[in-house]
């Protein structure tokens, strides 16, 4: 598969392109796919990752819908019940609880609540994140919520290759799927194969292999993580960075291996510390890696207060490439 | 008793005293004092070994001659051969 | 009723793991009879019984770790009754002891490493120890606050993992190299040393070594070493300030003359256990005992006596390059001698030069207990007494 990637024709692309090469993609190949949500038709998403694609599908499959999250989730919840295959665009994630009885109590419970008579293979599609400064409410990362529900699956795509190729396997998933899409990686540019297609979306990623510290992260932390990495290698430590990529499934035997390697784990996750998902994954390191272990689990949160508007302090409320360096040198004894 | 007999004998007993030496590591024209880091005492313990299993006498006044692999298979082999065995 | 106890076999031993039993109850012991190997840092150590009588039975299982002190069997005298219940007693479970029979001071206690408690250690150092048998306690930790972590367990594993496996079972290498570590540590932060050398011609020792070797079949055989224990051990009848222990802050000169033999282990370790009275037994009994005792160290099986009866040591690099070496004193021993590798000098002998045997013998000893004058004529009369080989 990464020889075909070199063979094949790159491009320059960005995530944002990459995101809506994928919508484009899915209403191709699958005439029940439509795309439905606040602003994503005529005002082309407020992250502009539908731009055009109104005027390329028309309304019946880019459909604007009124400023109501529960509404329009349970409509696209319904549809998918009805054999539908909707993509569900919610703005950001602080949006999503006024839905969130919809992904709860309906999505995730129905196949449950009808003895398997249901499915509910919706995409719900989020942004979420901090560093846009849109303040305390349209800046937080939620996701570590949504992966504590059973009968959903939550996915972070990090990459240009997982934003193009992880929204057409959420769709064939029979069960609901939320796709949490970091605000700070709309922009990020790179390279792409012109024929990049769906990915799995139940294995993490080592990104960068390493022997002193596993670094588990996700999402936008990810390419801090990295840059954390790469000036702990200056300082000769020899970081691994894994992207879960999957938030729920949690990719368990991949977090395991690299512990077991590295005897040393930092988790850096954008959510509030308390209750984190950097909690669960610690918890889980320790239940099943405690004997591999040779330092105590670090992790590197959000503080746990509202996303502040200034930039200096949004800035310093979350997780920063420095903040993953001390966190790292800490755990090995070296800070 | 061939060359091949006498260089298996002559590696069994000097693995008797340093058993954690991979024999077949020994370059067979290396001194064994070094090569296996054995002293006198282990040297006289092979000495004896080897003059109780193949009832050969072996003069002090030979030792140089059975410090290497090969050397120590020749002098044996010429002992055997010399008293018709 | 005696109690056969975990004995102390240096002062800084606190725990023994008994390996092996070598008698079973009911058997018939002496003093001085060897009824069990316990494993220390220093090795696989044979213990004697200070007891007569017959073993009455086991306190400690196999592979238990226990303090010093520590109660490992009982042993009755001979023709000490059993008590009546005990024998009117139907066969005793495991479970069910006779309420009459006398039950020990103290009971065994479980397997636990008492220093181990409190230590920081990760969790994967933790694991990988108990896999190798590696006690934490002699672990140096590299991590952070010095906790032991697993690389720690795996540097100390890897010394001696791959040819440990053919080593004898009572050969531990790293536990020697931790005690050979404290031991000589210890020297050199209490013990003054002062160094002499002097150089001494040994043609008489190897021109008779010759003519004596060459009738005798390899098992008698002498050695150089042997000469010059011998003539150590000899010259400390004259010299007794370089014989015994210093102890409490004063010089204990000792009876008996037992040399601590240094031996070598390769893969790097070092063991000095004792020769005993190498002054009063002939030259052949001494080639001997040091072939036995050479063997025996080198296979592990070291006697608990053997490790703690030296009063003198002599090391000897032999054969082996340098010409001389400077020994550190094995606590609390009071001297050390020293021999070098011989070597073809030239030598003045009745106004000529001609071609010697020499050796360059060393001595280390302790300024608290005797000084260097003291000293020197202790390696003259060395010197003096291997002139005269067939006098030894």
């Amino acid at each position: 598969m990464k020889q075909e990637t070199v063979k094949a024709q790159m491009i320059e692309t960005t995530y944002r392109e990459a995101a809506k090469e994928a919508i484009r993609d899915a209403i191709k190949r699958d005439e029940r796919v439509f795309l439905m949500g606040e602003d994503v038709g005529r005002y082309g998403g407020c992250y502009a990752v539908s731009k055009g694609l109104l005027a390329e599908f028309g309304p019946e499959k880019i459909r604007d819908t009124p400023l109501s999250e529960s509404g329009f989730t349970g409509a696209g919840i319904g549809a998918a019940m009805a054999g539908m295959r909707p993509i569900v665009e919610v703005m950001t994630v602080n949006f999503s609880l006024l839905a969130l009885d919809q992904i709860l109590n309906t999505a995730a419970t129905v196949r449950h609540m009808s003895g398997n008579q249901f499915g509910v293979p919706v995409v719900i599609r989020m942004a979420t994140g901090a560093g846009r400064q849109l303040a305390a409410q349209h800046s937080h990362s939620l996701e570590g919520w949504y992966a504590h529900i059973p009968g959903i699956k939550v996915l972070a795509p990090a990459t240009l290759e997982d934003a193009r190729g992880m929204l057409w396997t959420a769709l064939e998933d029979p069960d609901p799927v939320l796709i949490f899409e970091n605000v700070m990686l709309y922009n990020m540019s790179g390279t792409l194969a012109a024929d990049a297609g769906p990915v799995d979306i139940d294995k993490a990623a080592v990104r960068r292999p390493g022997h002193d510290i596993s670094l588990i992260t996700y999402g936008g932390s990810l390419w801090k993580t990295l840059e954390a990495a790469t000036s702990l290698a200056a300082e000769g430590i020899d970081a691994e960075v894994i992207d879960l990529r999957s938030l729920r499934p949690l990719d368990d035997a991949t977090i395991m291996a690299s512990v077991a390697k590295t005897r040393r784990a930092v988790i850096v996750d954008e959510g509030w510390r308390s209750g984190s998902l950097a909690a669960e994954i610690g918890m889980r390191i320790v239940e099943q890696a405690f004997w591999e272990l040779d330092a105590p689990i670090g992790r590197v949160c959000s503080e746990e207060v509202p996303i502040p508007y200034p930039r200096h302090l949004e800035n310093a409320s979350i997780p920063q490439a420095p903040k993953i360096v001390a966190a790292a040198k800490a755990v090995l004894g070296r800070a | 008793m061939n060359d091949i007999d006498i260089r298996k004998i002559v590696k069994e007993e000097l693995n008797n005293i340093a058993p954690e030496v991979d024999m077949d590591h020994i370059e067979p024209t290396a001194d064994l004092r070094e090569a296996m880091d054995i002293d006198s005492m282990d040297f006289l313990n092979f000495i004896t070994a080897v003059t109780h299993r193949l009832s050969i006498d072996i003069p002090e006044v030979d030792y140089p001659k059975l410090v290497t692999l090969n050397g120590a298979v020749a002098y044996i082999g010429a002992k055997l051969r010399s008293s018709g065995r | 009723m005696a109690e056969f106890r975990m004995p102390s076999l240096g002062a800084d031993m606190e725990a023994g793991t008994l390996v092996e039993w070598l008698v079973k109850p009911g058997d018939h012991v002496k003093r001085g009879d060897i009824v069990a190997v316990v494993e220390t840092q220093k090795g696989a150590i044979e213990i004697e019984t200070f007891e007569t009588g017959r073993i009455e039975k086991f306190l400690v299982d196999l592979n238990s770790k226990v303090p010093v002190g520590t109660p490992l069997a009982e042993i009755w005298a001979e023709g000490e009754a059993e008590p009546v219940v005990a024998a009117a007693a139907p066969p005793v479970t495991p479970a069910a002891r006779p309420l009459a029979a006398p039950a020990p001071l103290i009971t065994p206690s479980p397997p636990v490493v008492p220093s181990a408690v409190g230590m920081r250690a990760s969790p994967a150092a933790r694991r990988l120890a108990k896999e190798r048998h590696i006690d934490l306690s002699t672990v140096t930790g590299s991590g952070p606050a010095g906790a032991i972590i697993y690389a720690d367990v795996e540097r100390l594993g890897a010394a001696g993992a791959a040819p440990e496996r053919k080593r004898a079972p009572g050969l531990d290498l790293n536990a020697m190299r931790v005690a050979i570590a404290a031991a000589m540590a210890r020297s050199k932060r209490e013990i003054p040393h002062y160094y002499l050398e002097h150089q001494v011609d040994v043609t008489a020792c190897e021109q008779w070594l010759t003519a004596h070797n060459t009738t005798l079949p390899p098992d008698n055989r002498l050695l150089f070493g042997a000469l010059t224990i011998k003539a150590v051990a000899l010259a400390t009848r004259r010299f007794p300030a370089f014989n015994g222990f210093y102890r409490d802050n004063k010089f204990e000169p000792a009876q008996a003359v037992h040399i601590g033999v240094a031996i070598s282990i390769r893969g790097g370790g070092l063991a000095a256990p004792a020769l005993h009275d190498a002054d009063r037994i002939s030259l052949d009994e001494l080639m001997a005992s040091m072939r036995d005792l050479v063997q025996r160290t080198r296979a592990g099986r070291i006697r608990g006596s053997e490790m703690s009866d030296p009063t003198i040591t002599v090391s000897s690099l032999g054969e082996r390059g340098v010409e001389a070496l400077y020994g550190v004193i094995y606590p609390p021993q009071v001297a050390i001698v020293g021999f070098g590798k011989v070597v073809e000098r030239p030598w003045v002998i009745d106004g000529a030069i001609g071609p010697r045997s020499v050796v360059t013998m060393t001595l280390a000893a302790d300024h608290r207990v005797s000084d260097g004058h003291a000293g020197a004529l202790f390696l003259a009369e060395i010197g003096k007494l291997l002139q005269e080989p067939d006098k030894l």
